[in-house]
């Protein structure tokens, strides 16, 4: 572990102005994820800049029928709320399917986010990682690589995304609102992480001092029927192998409108655009569900250990909307 | 010997003594101990498999503020060898697995330790490993013997002849990953010196033995090196030995002349620890039609570490489960440059039966019959290989008594038949078996003039209950309630024991507490016509080995019975039910009792859905080296 500095912010804006004056500082919340990467020395800041007792721990209506969800909302308390659990059940579920109780407690929404890759390699200083020391290898293309990524990957990095959160949020078209040196952006989740193309080393489009503040859920009336199906190797406390997260609109047996997104299968949480331009508009059937899951899927590049979520996210996928199917059917 | 027939204390289900002490964190465990000046090691490891150190850079480490010092091949103290090549630490240059100490910083704090050990720079000259397990290797030999004293190769009758002409026979080969033990209380050491002698705080499951290890290693008499072992939170076989990490904390507080204290990570012990090796096993029964077996041959193939020689009894257990004329076993290890093998839960008994119990229910299909029916009528009358009549069995009982309680009903082998829902329902018995083995102890019991009895053995608690248990068997052997025995274990000034390992510490350290019990009585009566003198009394009592052992095949068996249901959509495996029924002998204390089973069967499960260490060749170690990377059941 390498000595750093340790600052309180009084405010989001000084919190920014002290990361800015830092090039090797890095904001600390739940610390659920960074305080491992310290010890391992994954992560060696200079300066770490302690934002866990700013006043975002709020979840308020938007005047436009959305939620603003504070980023140091922690994990447990979103799952739990009211308003989530009751009109985003997508969201709840995906938290809940996340961690352990004790992490939930700790973990802030804005950290959840900002999760890097569970990637043995990445994890390891002992050996080589492009996203750890740009430039040094990925051993995870022909290593162990049964929970890394089917689809988005590059040369350079297979990893996978971990957060189960972010996967039904950039299922909902949430947007991060963040703080930074030149004051506010608003930037759409399915924008804000990036393919790791030659630089795996960068996650997201985060600029060096961005904080995160809220995060905005647009109103989106079906996600009351909504879903968030996980599948991993232990039945808790596992990260995703594939998982899914879907709303859905049918009436009359066609599909009015759907939200897709599935993790564990690419760098971010993966917006299954391709599945639900497909579903749009036609019948709410196994068999399109399956084409649905088919076109998304059309250009996945799995490896020898992870071949078997292809055929897996397909049959999550279908399994997930006809379940939500079989719920619109019983509640009428 | 004969055990009083008036119990009191023994057979009741005692809540563990040491509870209260566990749960409000009273109980110190190795490294919490408080020590005065103390410093910290930290390790630093190999990062190739095979070859030498050639240089080591540890300017900046010795730069650093509070570094005290910083430990390699260069400038260690020099060790006596003892019998296991993985100790010399720091005694050569040579690299043999991944993961080997090269060096190591003692500083004032874990943090500057830990900081201190990725700065020191280590060059290499690296030589081609080789680590991988196959089959088919021409270097594969045959140990001299299996753990702990088996012949690696047993044989009778005609097994080919008799396979030849089998009406039903079957050829199959079951592999198992490596598996790490992976105790909740990872493996520490607090090491104390006072002039000439030493302290210990260690977590392990055997103070004695690790005394006379460090003690041959830094040349001292056994006397001058103490070990404290009273609270250890899990082992599972990985505290059975002793590791590198023991000397390296020994020789860091030698150099120091601090204390010390070490405490692996998660990630180290990986390869600092032990492990199961790998198995590759061939099964071959032949059987009449109607399900009596005529050969069995199970052949194992395993690997063990170039710097020190482990051969799990994978194939023993096949050597006493069912009878056959013709049988074969044998065990063939391949020498690889992986970090060292060693005990871990039911070592080579949890592999090898799976492997037999798996043939066991394909012969079953094979032949038509209920697997349990197919078990029953394989019993063997006597044990199948050394001819002499087991002390008890009872397996059938077992698979009978299992069968009703949960429900067992003869049925369809054809897959997919049962289903709920997207779930696919299948169930599942197996045997179990396990050897009753003893280790020699001795025992003091001491009474004063107010009836209370101190007993004192260096026993150990390694969350199995024995504080409880070995309370209850004394208050017995003393016909006294167990509040007026006072327990002493943990500590190698108590009269010696060996380890809790092998399911026989209960069974070893309670005969010696009962022979110093009854000594102690004796005394009392024959010398002081019952009533203790003014300055108390003593006794000692040892156990050296039962000598029914050698008339017996002595031997624990049980049945295991699974529900199990798999997702048809996604491959999920969920276990609703899990039913054991045992034949353990006499049960002590049936709370703590249950809780081993119960232990022992979540284990199992844990083995056959989650567990497998991953070996990627190109670094020659284990890379999920974590609880986040490699499932174990919690």
């Amino acid at each position: 572990m390498n000595p750093f500095r340790y600052e309180r912010a009084s405010d989001a804006e000084s919190a920014v102005a002290l990361l800015g004056q830092e090039p090797g500082g890095v904001f600390l919340a739940g610390g659920t994820n960074l305080v491992d990467h310290l010890r391992l020395g994954v992560s060696q800041p200079d300066l770490l800049v302690d934002i866990s007792h700013l006043p975002y721990d709020r979840i308020e209506p938007l005047p436009d029928g959305g939620i603003r969800i504070g980023a140091l909302v922690r994990n447990s308390d979103l799952a739990a709320d009211r308003i989530i659990r009751s009109r985003y059940p997508l969201l709840a579920q995906a938290l809940l399917a996340g961690a352990s109780g004790q992490l939930r407690n700790l973990a802030t929404t804005g950290g959840n986010l900002l999760q890097r890759t569970r990637c043995v390699y990445f994890q390891d200083v002992t050996r080589p990682c492009n996203k750890r020391v740009p430039g040094s290898g990925c051993p995870a293309r022909e290593g162990y690589h049964r929970e890394l990524a089917i689809l988005g990957a590059s040369e350079a990095c297979i990893a996978t995304h971990p957060s189960d959160m972010a996967v039904a949020l950039v299922a909902l078209d949430a947007v991060v609102r963040v703080l930074g040196p030149q004051g506010e952006r608003a930037i759409p989740l399915t924008d804000f992480y990036r393919l790791p193309g030659e630089e795996p080393q960068r996650d997201t489009v985060l600029e060096h001092g961005e904080l995160l503040t809220a995060v905005d859920l647009p109103e989106l009336s079906f996600a009351t029927r909504s879903h968030y199906r996980k599948v991993r190797d232990r039945a808790s406390y596992a990260f995703a192998l594939v998982s899914v997260a879907a709303a859905l609109d049918v009436a009359d047996s066609v599909v009015r409108d759907v939200r897709l997104a599935l993790g564990g299968v690419a760098p971010r949480p993966w917006r299954a655009v391709r599945a639900e331009a497909v579903l749009r508009g036609a019948p709410a059937t196994g068999e399109m569900f399956g084409r649905a899951a088919e076109a998304e899927l059309a250009d996945a590049q799995p490896l020898p250990g992870n071949a078997f979520k292809v055929p897996l996210a397909r049959s999550v996928l279908v399994r997930t909307l006809l379940d939500l199917i079989a719920e619109e059917e019983v509640q009428p | 010997m004969t055990m009083p027939s008036t119990r009191r204390a023994s057979g009741a289900p005692l809540n563990r003594l040491d509870g209260v002490q566990k749960v409000t964190g009273a109980a110190k465990y190795a490294y919490e101990y408080p020590v005065d000046h103390v410093t910290y090691v930290f390790p630093v490891q190999s990062t190739i498999a095979k070859g030498r150190v050639v240089s080591i850079d540890a300017s900046a480490a010795r730069a650093l503020p509070g570094v005290i010092a910083v430990l390699s091949h260069e400038n260690a103290p020099q060790l006596a060898p003892v019998n296991d090549a993985k100790l010399a630490v720091f005694q050569s240059e040579a690299i043999a697995y991944r993961g080997q100490f090269v060096a190591a910083v003692v500083a004032e704090t874990l943090e500057m330790a830990r900081q201190g050990a990725l700065l020191v720079v280590v060059g290499y000259e690296e030589q081609p490993h080789d680590v991988e397990l196959r089959a088919d290797r021409p270097d594969l030999y045959t140990p001299q013997i299996v753990n702990p004293f088996y012949q690696s190769d047993t044989a009778s009758g005609d097994v080919e002849t008799a396979l030849a002409q089998a009406p039903v026979s079957l050829d199959s080969v079951y592999t198992t990953p490596a598996e790490h033990p992976n105790p909740l209380e990872p493996h520490t050491t607090v090491a104390v010196w006072n002039e000439d002698s030493v302290t210990l705080y260690d977590a392990n499951q055997g103070p004695h033995p690790i005394r006379d290890t460090v003690a041959t290693a830094f040349k001292l008499p056994p006397e001058r090196v103490r070990v404290i072992s009273k609270y250890v939170g899990g082992a599972f076989g990985s505290k059975v030995d002793t590791h590198p990490h023991v000397i390296l904390a020994v020789m860091a507080a030698q150099v120091a002349r601090r204390p010390v204290k070490l405490a692996l990570t998660r990630q180290q012990m990986y390869a600092l620890a032990g492990y199961r090796s790998p198995t590759i096993q061939r099964l071959q029964l032949g059987a009449q039609r109607a399900g009596q077996l005529t050969a069995i041959a199970h052949d194992v193939v395993e690997q063990t570490a170039t710097i020190h020689e482990f051969a799990d009894p994978t194939a023993v257990p096949t050597r006493v489960m069912y009878a056959a004329p013709n049988r074969r076993t044998t065990h063939r290890l391949a020498r690889l440059d992986v970090p060292a093998t060693a005990w871990m839960r039911a070592p080579g008994e949890c592999p090898g039966m799976f492997a037999l119990e798996s043939a066991m229910d394909e012969l079953a299909i094979a032949c038509g019959l209920d697997p349990i029916e197919l078990r029953i009528r394989n019993e063997p009358a006597v044990d199948p290989e050394s001819g002499r009549p087991f002390s008890s069995r009872n397996l059938v009982a077992c698979l009978r008594e299992g069968a009703q309680r949960f429900g067992w009903q003869p049925r369809d082998p054809t897959p997919r038949l049962r289903r709920e829902g997207r779930w696919l329902i299948g169930s599942g018995v197996a045997a179990s078996s396990y050897p009753a083995l003893q280790f020699p102890a001795a025992a003091l019991v001491k009474v004063d003039q107010a009836g209370n009895y101190q007993v004192r053995i260096d026993a150990i608690d390694i969350g199995t209950g024995a504080w409880t248990a070995l309370t209850q068997i004394a208050a017995d052997a003393l016909e006294v309630p167990p509040e007026r025995v006072q327990l002493g274990i943990g500590d190698t000034s108590l009269p010696q024991a060996l380890w809790a390992t092998a399911s026989t510490g209960t069974a070893s350290w309670g005969w010696a507490i009962f022979n110093a019990a009854s000594a102690l009585r004796a005394r009392l009566q024959e010398e002081f016509g019952g009533s203790v003198p003014a300055e108390g009394l003593e006794a000692t009592g040892t156990f050296q080995a039962n000598p029914e052992a050698q008339q017996y095949a002595m031997h624990a068996f049980g049945a295991q019975f699974a529900e199990v249901r798999v997702n048809m959509d996604t491959g999920e495996v969920r276990v609703p039910r899990l039913l054991g029924v045992f034949a353990a002998g006499h049960i002590i204390n049936p709370k703590t009792a249950r809780s081993q089973f119960l232990g022992g069967m979540t284990w199992g499960l844990s083995m056959a859905l989650h567990e497998e260490s991953v070996l990627d060749p190109r670094f020659g170690d284990y890379v999920n080296h974590d609880f986040a990377e490699s499932d174990v059941m919690i």
